[in-house]
């Protein structure tokens, strides 16, 4: 495994410099879709964290827009700090994510009818901040007010390299969370639970207890992801942070790379973001939705060919061509 | 407090929506219940068949009924097309891999639509009058549509009772491994399903035209109510859905006169929600 570690290194430190590599211009746009990137890997890999052990959620909308929203009218209109807002907001989500998950635990809400629940409680917060639109700003969206001077306090800064170095620390500390939970007990907890629930609790495995757990977990990050997003792009809107169409567009990024593996929803968010921005410069404003139609085309073809992920088709590859090289060898000193 | 008449009047508009909800969920139901796989997209295909009907009644100024007859065949095609080309690859596939790929589909025909005929909301004007009952103001576009389903349905109903192949699909939806026991042909059962299935997409799309305006977002509209509905009246069962149309239509007709639209819809959702937990196979479902 030595490579690997030589090449993540090598990646850290290119993504550590990154901000002062020669761009030749391009240095302010590569920032933002890095930004983005680094973001929506993180709250794709909060999805993953549900979605590898068979609770595969449509709803993560939900706890998304109650994150954004949270600080954002917190602090537009009682001046409070995104930190502290980041942390209302996480708090909130886990109860959202325990009223929820709680239940369909307890009645054996499992697969299909999973993701349906969920799907119905993403629509339900876009709804509700739509239909308060007197201090949510309805379907218009809501702008974050600027602060009187840029800080660390506000959390807003002028200066896209700090967001940059922001958005890496929330990633790493995303893969870190992943890796923690890839380690422990709760793994094979949910792994057994995921493949049959009944024969897990017969040996002992507190069911609702981990999945009500897991919920919390991912619901909490996908919230703090939620914030961090509404501090970058300082707007939120029901439609782009609430609902099926982003709780969609979560799923397919963490999907197409693969939700098995620590870099797959990395690796599937910075491909689909990475796509549409090029789409969107080929075609530009000439035809409207010609980036997105070949968008869907493309997802459709990568779930039908290569239903493991690129990043898990990518493993297996490399993993079946090794264990190939090693049985020629063994065959040729035999 | 709300002049009852008002209730009376959403009370009934609630009735005429319930009769749309129903046939959209009748043709998905039967694709769920048949197939097992969740078509994500199929109010989507709907919308495909709207844009027909606009185009042929507005632009080329055919007579509806006879635009109507092609969105059907439309409807058909375009559900024997979906099963072909996507879900007969996967039909082996994790759920949530047959999921995304009608989802891909969704956004596909979404932006597809969006280039195509861009965002604007298209409406076919039709010079029906609207009915004044004891102080109540009906649509007779409404009425209209609601009657054309009911038959619909009612002849879905002969189908699958009276015909060898509707008797085939029926047995598929209640145990898929004995059906290819007795002989019958399963890929044959799934073609004829995803193409009546299709078929009512496309009449749906006709029955909505009159009383909507299409755009392309259309789908994402409808298309969460009318899985809800599916999943309410028990995957598969016919009688529940129908009575799950009416129960969500009411709740949004009624609550969105009292209270506002989207509470409407937000009531309506957080029902489905507790449905799901109370009665998880559906209102008729037997508590087991």
């Amino acid at each position: 495994m030595s490579l690997g570690r030589v090449a993540g290194a090598a990646l850290l430190a290119l993504l550590a410099l990154g901000p002062y590599l020669p761009m030749a211009g391009m240095r302010q746009y590569v920032l933002h879709v890095m930004i983005q990137i680094l973001i929506w890997s993180f709250i794709g890999g909060a999805w993953s964290l549900m979605g590898r052990f068979g609770l595969i959620s449509l709803g993560h909308g939900a706890f998304l827009g109650i994150g954004a929203y949270t600080s954002t009218l917190l602090w537009n209109f009682h001046g409070v700090t995104p930190w502290v807002g980041g942390v209302v907001a996480a708090a909130l989500t886990i109860v959202a994510a325990l009223v929820v998950a709680y239940p369909c635990s307890r009645f054996q809400v499992v697969g299909h009818y999973f993701a349906l629940v969920t799907l119905a409680v993403g629509e339900v917060v876009r709804l509700l901040i739509i239909a308060e639109r007197n201090w949510t700003g309805g379907s218009l969206g809501l702008s974050l007010t600027a602060a009187a001077s840029d800080g660390p306090l506000a959390m807003q800064f002028a200066d896209k390299r700090v967001f940059y170095y922001a958005a890496l620390v929330l990633w790493l500390a995303g893969l870190w969370v992943w890796h923690r939970v890839d380690r422990s007990m709760a793994r094979s907890a949910m792994e057994a639970i995921g493949e049959d629930e009944t024969a897990a609790a017969s040996v002992g495995i507190h069911v609702t207890r981990f999945k009500v757990g897991i919920t919390m977990l991912s619901a909490a990050l996908t919230a703090i992801g939620g914030v961090a997003y509404a501090q970058y792009i300082s707007y939120v809107n029901p439609d782009t942070l609430a609902g099926i169409g982003v709780s969609l567009r979560i799923v397919f990024a963490v999907v197409l790379g693969g939700m098995y593996s620590l870099l797959g929803p990395t690796v599937g968010t910075a491909l689909t973001i990475a796509l549409a921005e090029y789409l969107r410069v080929v075609f530009g404003l000439r035809f409207i939705g010609m980036a997105e139609t070949i968008y869907g085309l493309l997802l459709i073809l990568f779930i039908i060919f290569l239903p493991a992920g690129i990043y898990g088709s990518l493993r297996e590859l490399i993993t079946r061509l090794r264990s190939g090289v090693i049985v020629a060898g063994s065959a040729r000193s035999a | 407090m709300i002049d009852p008449i008002f209730l009376l009047e959403a009370a009934v508009n609630g009735v005429l929506l319930g009769g749309v909800l129903a046939l959209l969920a009748l043709g998905l139901n039967l694709i769920f219940g048949v197939i097992d796989i969740v078509w994500i997209a199929y109010v989507d295909l709907v919308m495909v068949c709207m844009y027909l009907v606009y185009f042929l009644v507005m632009v080329y100024g055919w007579p509806l009924w006879l635009a109507g007859v092609l969105s059907i065949a439309l409807g058909a095609l375009l559900g024997l097309g979906v099963h072909l080309l996507i879900i007969t690859p996967i039909l082996g596939s994790a759920p949530v891999n047959q999921l995304l790929a009608t989802g891909g589909l969704l956004f596909f025909l979404q932006s597809f639509a969006t280039f195509l005929w861009t965002t604007d909301h298209r409406t076919v004007r039709l010079a029906l009058p609207i009915l004044e009952v004891g102080g109540m103001f009906v649509s007779f576009a409404r009425l209209i549509a609601f009657a054309i389903s009911l038959v619909a349905m009612l002849g879905l109903w002969i189908f699958l009772r009276r015909t060898y192949i509707g008797t085939a699909i029926r047995a598929v939806s209640q145990d898929r491994e004995a059906m290819a026991l007795m002989g019958a042909d399963p890929q044959r059962v799934y073609f004829v399903t995803s193409a009546v299935g299709g078929a009512m997409a496309g009449l749906a799309g006709a029955l909505l035209i009159i009383q909507y305006s299409v755009h392309p977002f259309f789908g994402a509209a409808f298309g969460p109510l009318t899985f809800m509905i599916c999943v309410l009246g028990g995957l598969g069962n016919m009688v529940g859905a129908f009575i799950a149309s009416f129960i969500m239509s009411e709740i949004i007709s009624i609550s969105g006169v009292v209270i506002s639209t989207e509470m409407g819809y937000v009531i309506a959702f957080l029902v489905f929600i507790v449905m799901m937990f109370a009665r998880p196979g559906g209102i008729l479902a037997r508590r087991g």
